[in-house]
């Protein structure tokens, strides 16, 4: 099972209204990705807390349809 | 709560206070099965910190429970004195920012050089 770069910018918008999102393909298999995620919504949060929302956002997709997310995330400004 | 995933939190629990420097992952240190497992493996023997590895891959109830523990949907999973550090991202950033080796020298774990 795979996974489009649309679906993924999706599900985390869903998730994090106001998130700028940048996704890119590691490998050209619609199963390894990566994403740079900017959001108000990690300010103060520590980087295990803000790949935990991200997480979240994507639900019981990571680590199933979704192999592999490498994933980088910042508050704006940071 | 299943005696399952009691019995694989007390393991984890357990595990992540007899060891230092422990490594969820995927294979062994010798013999990673995985990619982001490989890389974090490689981090450490970089930094020449000694560490224990927890294969997942020969123990299933461990390796939904420690997705449930750290409530962290992938391995591998970087736990240094008890304390939930990150997966292969958020290590690799901090190797390469030397947060890492401050995190290591800030709990007491010895590095190289």
């Amino acid at each position: 099972m795979a996974i489009d770069a649309g679906t993924i910018e999706k599900l985390i918008k869903a998730g994090l209204p106001d998130a700028q999102i940048t996704i890119a393909a590691l490998v050209d298999d619609d199963n390894h990705w990566s994403a740079h995620v900017v959001s108000a919504a990690f300010k103060g949060k520590s980087r295990v807390q803000q790949h935990q929302m991200v997480y979240r956002a994507l639900g019981s997709r990571m680590g199933n349809e979704l192999h592999a997310l490498a994933l980088q995330t910042s508050a704006p400004g940071e | 709560m299943s005696t399952a995933t009691t019995n694989a939190a007390d393991r984890i629990k357990q595990d992540i206070t007899d060891n230092p420097v422990l490594l969820f992952m995927k294979g062994t240190p010798v013999f990673p099965q995985c990619g982001f497992s490989a890389r974090v493996v490689q981090i450490l023997t970089t930094l020449g910190v000694k560490f224990k590895g927890v294969d997942v891959l020969a123990d299933p109830e461990i390796r939904q429970g420690i997705k449930d523990f750290s409530n962290w949907p992938t391995i591998p999973q970087l736990y240094v004195k008890g304390e939930f550090v990150g997966g292969c991202d958020i290590v690799s950033e901090m190797f390469e920012n030397g947060e890492l080796k401050q995190v290591f020298a800030d709990k007491g774990v010895p590095t190289k050089g």
